[in-house]
């Protein structure tokens, strides 16, 4: 399903010395934040420690800059998420909820992670992560661990895989074990 | 003074002591069942009842403006901390998350009995499949991830139906876990206090409170606080007339007193001259706590007004009687040849006031029985009192030489004018007639609002808050009634069930009922019914999860809490009481002796259409043949019955000018008299009216009740130019003139003072009866009988 650049040779230089994985970091949000817009489909796993099988939903991710992130899934349950700013939208059924995502620090991390990468904003995602990038511009790799100790909580890990200005996979390990994986690929015209 | 005049004070005296007595003793009320007919109709009554202790009249919408939105944030917390803790709120709403952990486990332990999606399919294999199903399938979005906790003990999601379920369709957008307005620039909050709309005192008290909260907690100088809402409505407006009242009464008796002063030159014929007006107004009163129970509050605000005419009936007798050059008994001569006059000219007067007495609307018949008392009260103290307190050799100045400057001019119009002035007349009337009705389908406002005091900025910056708030539409409700809680809360379910078709379909929005915060009794005990038992459950829920992925064993503690729900008592309204449900709950049951009702309010389908379409509601709800149950539409209620009222108040003015008619041609004998005594009023009513129209104004109730007015002051003038000619032999006819133009100088004053008042009442008196006032005298004085010259006398 991920859409890959293939390039066998980058893996040579996955171990590259820290500054260059810095330069790469700053090229990778440099090109990233070129970008004005986005839309790619998803499908996302939850793996919880409570079912044995993991929930599967797809849908589409669109991307406005520089903050507008909108989640549309349609399987297994029609709902719209949209975050701008810092509302967060949730339409499902007939109803809609709008919440303030400040006062929502659970969510937090998982809106943040994807949407200040997607905006190569590198500040924002330091305010609350600690940032690990390795590998290249061509196939890079950014791990963010919460600073904050309440997010902590929620959240361990969140890796990101992309190439140059695109997100293939992100997946976000909870603290309590459960996790989940989303895999995303250029629109195809599904 | 003689035997005769020591039984004329002290019958007075005690007459006076006896409507102090009942004055004393009355009942005043303030509250809005001044415009509830005599006899209303059961919507009405339900109507009246809406807009005095309804949710819609407790409700206060606060908005905090300025600086950055932390800072509001702060504040809005800190206000709604010590708001909480008054008794006078019975809730402060402001967006924090359905804090109180107090409510979460209300919900969460009656959750069984409280969601509308426990039936008996519900617990069967297919049933729990689909419920767990679904909750499983939520936790594929982050929001569903909050629940996550939840399943071992909720796996079939009833705690989000709940809260689903309380929560209207649409929610204002928080910030800092605080209201916000859609735009963020305001912090809001929504109080309901505990005592109705219509106790202004109390709404008083509770802004107050409102300001102090905000004053103890805010440390920006830049947060503003404003409110909203129809308390804040109620006591502005209080405010307004009262200001208004106040600062023109003191204007209008300044000026007044310093006319009379100068023309009396006495002090003590001034203060001899407020009796008659004093005493008609305590007799005012009195009848009508005599006649109807109770006085209103408008009685005694417009009241004094309406009897204004008796300052003139001191005015014509001490000017007409006491002028320099009478000796002898005073006022003797006044007795025989003037009072006559005045006597047909108050009872014309009374003819007109009496024909608000029948009025279906209890403001103007207390108006009416006020007014004939008021007049008949003040000229008998005029007549009989008066004279008997004068002092002998008691004088006021000398006002001839300008009543026969008067008279010369007058003269000299009516030489020059000659027949002229009858056709000018004529014109006039066409003329005003023409204008009249060629405006005759908008000449009438029949919306109640119009009276109101509100201003339009006001109106549009509470619609505004409302829009942020997602509030209901509070206008358009539907009420069930019966005579216990069980039977309404079971009427409520039915009605939102026979809505719900309406609902989906987006032709509403959502429907707020009761029985969202407490079900019937009935309904809990059929949820509570269809519950398994735990053996049976765990049989139905082995092959539910079987697909699901979902372990058994993880869903002992559903099974455990579902037969302790199986156990636990039913809800009752007790049981809500320290949650803030209950507020929730009480804003939508009203509860008399004997007497339940349980709201419905109706929401707009979305903030574009934020009407409700009362017909569909109205059809639905006939079509699904419910008992007790009614669409209420407020403003479209409040403005028929206004509609009605002035109707009748039209139809009713008209009798009463054919009683004047009748009672003319009955003293005067004469019709073709009485025609040329009346022309000159109908010629100043119809001119005032058409003026008022090509002004763009227009006419309510209040202006009607206004030419009423210039009929009943004008009716004197005519009267006396036409008595003129009887009386011009014994009388001076320039004292006489000179009276009229100081009585109508008077009139002028008073009431041209209310048309520059911000409160639209008021001006729709001023602005008709100054004009209309003057005008008659005018009229009266050119148009009338041709008399002997007047300067003959001097």
């Amino acid at each position: 399903m991920k859409l890959r650049t293939p390039g066998v040779c980058v893996l040579l230089l996955a171990g590259a010395a820290a500054h260059g994985a810095a330069d790469a970091l700053d090229q990778v949000m440099h090109s990233l934040a070129e970008r004005r817009h986005g839309q790619v489909s998803f499908v996302e796993q939850q793996f919880l420690s409570m079912l044995k099988r993991p929930v599967e939903s797809w849908g589409e991710l669109i991307y406005d800059a520089p903050n507008r992130l909108e989640k549309r899934t349609i399987e297994p349950r029609p709902e719209t998420l949209v975050v701008e700013g810092e509302v967060l939208t949730v339409q499902r059924g007939r109803r809609s909820h709008v919440l303030d995502l400040k006062a929502y620090p659970q969510i937090l991390p998982f809106v943040e992670s994807i949407r200040a990468t997607l905006a190569g904003d590198r500040a924002a995602l330091e305010r609350l992560f600690r940032l690990e990038f390795t590998g290249s511009e061509m196939r890079w790799t950014l791990v963010l661990t919460p600073l904050d100790v309440q997010l902590a909580k929620t959240v361990a890990e969140i890796r990101i895989d992309g190439s140059r200005d695109e997100l293939s996979r992100v997946e976000i390990r909870q603290s309590d074990g459960d996790r989940s994986l989303m895999t995303l690929r250029a629109h195809s015209g599904r | 003074m003689n035997s005769r005049g020591l039984w004329v004070i002290s019958s007075w005296l005690v007459g006076v002591a006896a409507a102090l007595w009942v004055v004393a003793h009355a009942r005043y009320i303030t509250d809005l069942t001044a415009f509830l007919p005599a006899k209303p109709t059961h919507l009405q009554k339900l109507m009246v009842d809406q807009l005095r202790d309804g949710p819609a009249s407790r409700l206060l919408l606060i908005a905090l403006e300025g600086d950055d939105s932390d800072t509001r944030a702060r504040v809005s917390h800190g206000m709604a901390h010590r708001l909480r803790d008054d008794a006078a709120f019975s809730s402060v709403e402001n967006g924090e998350a359905l804090a109180a952990s107090r409510d979460r486990d209300f919900l969460f332990s009656h959750r069984y009995l409280l969601s509308n999606a426990v039936d008996a399919r519900h617990f069967s294999t297919a049933g729990l499949k689909d419920a767990i199903g679904e909750t499983i399938e939520s936790l594929a979005s982050p929001a569903g991830l909050l629940l996550k906790s939840l399943i071992p003990r909720d796996p079939t999601g009833e705690m989000l139906r709940i809260i689903d379920q309380l929560s209207g369709a649409r929610t204002p957008r928080t910030q800092h876990g605080v209201w916000v307005s859609a735009d963020g620039v305001r912090t809001l909050l929504v109080a309901q206090t505990a005592a109705p709309g219509s106790d202004t005192d109390a709404q008083e008290r509770d802004l107050g409170a409102i300001r102090s909260a905000f004053n103890a907690v805010n440390t920006s100088s830049a947060v503003r606080l404003k409110m909203s809402g129809p308390g804040v409505f109620a006591v502005a407006a209080r405010a307004k007339i009262k200001r208004a009242a106040m600062r023109l009464s003191i204007v209008s008796s300044i000026l007044v007193v310093a006319v009379l002063l100068a023309v009396y030159r006495s002090p003590l014929a001034l203060g001899l001259g407020l009796l008659p007006v004093a005493t008609g107004a305590l007799a005012g009163v009195a009848a009508v706590a005599l006649g109807f129970g109770a006085v209103h509050g408008i009685t005694l605000g417009f009241g004094i007004t309406l009897i204004g005419e008796s300052v003139d009936y001191s005015i014509y007798f001490f000017i007409q009687s006491l002028h320099g050059g009478t000796t002898g008994s005073p006022g003797d001569a006044w007795r025989r040849q003037l009072w006559p006059t005045v006597r047909l000219g108050m009872l014309t007067s009374v003819c007109g006031f009496a024909s608000l007495l029948p009025s279906g609307f209890p403001g103007l018949a207390q108006l009416g029985l006020y007014s004939i008392t008021g007049l008949i009260a003040a000229a008998l103290v005029t007549r009989f009192v008066l004279p008997e307190l004068l002092p002998l050799g008691f004088r006021i100045g000398d006002v001839s030489a300008f009543g026969l400057r008067i008279g010369r001019l007058r003269d000299s119009i009516r030489r020059r004018g000659g027949l002229g002035l009858g056709y000018a007349a004529c014109v006039v009337a066409v003329v005003a007639i023409l204008v009249l009705y060629r405006h005759h389908d908008t000449l009438w406002n029949r919306e109640l609002s119009r009276l109101s005091p509100v201003s339009p900025q006001d109106l549009l910056y509470d619609a505004t808050l409302r829009t942020d708030l997602g509030a209901a539409n509070v206008l358009d409700v539907v009420i069930i009634e019966g005579t216990g809680l069980e039977q309404v809360l079971r009427g409520a379910e039915r009605a939102q069930a026979a809505l719900q078709a309406l609902v989906d379909s987006k032709i509403i929005g959502d429907v707020d009922s009761p029985a969202n915060y407490l079900p019937s009794l009935a309904t809990q005990q059929a949820r509570r019914d269809v519950l398994p038992e735990a053996r049976a459950l765990r049989d139905n829920l082995k092959i539910a999860v079987a697909g699901l992925g979902l372990d058994l064993e993880q869903l002992t503690p559903f099974v455990d809490d579902v037969a302790a729900a199986r156990r636990a008592p039913l809800i009752t309204p007790d049981d809500l009481r320290g949650t803030s449900l209950a507020a929730g709950f009480d804003a939508l049951i009203l509860h008399q002796p004997g007497h339940w009702s349980a709201l419905l309010p109706l929401h707009g389908a979305d903030g574009a259409t934020p009407d409700v379409d009362v017909g569909r509601v109205a059809a639905q709800l006939a079509a699904a043949n419910l008992p007790d149950t009614q669409i209420l539409d407020l403003k479209q209620q409040t403005d028929a019955l206004y509609a009605g009222y002035l109707q009748e108040a039209i139809h009713l003015s008209l009798c009463g000018f054919v009683l004047i008619v009748l009672l003319l041609l009955a003293a005067l004998r004469e019709a073709q008299r009485v025609a040329r005594l009346l022309a000159p009023l109908g010629l100043a009513v119809l001119t005032v009216a058409a003026g008022l129209v090509l002004a763009g104004q227009q006419l309510t109730i209040l202006h009607l009740v206004g030419m009423l007015l210039i009929v009943a002051v004008g009716s004197n003038y005519a009267l006396f130019f036409d008595g003129e000619a009887a009386a011009q032999r014994a009388a001076n006819p320039a004292l006489t003139l000179a009276s009229l133009v100081i009585a109508n100088i008077s009139t002028v004053i008073g009431f041209g003072l209310l048309s520059f008042s911000q409160v639209p009442v008021l001006v729709a008196l001023g602005t008709t009866v100054a004009p209309g006032a003057f005008l008659a005298l005018l009229f009266s004085a050119l148009l009338t009988r041709r008399v002997p010259r007047t300067t003959a006398d001097a």
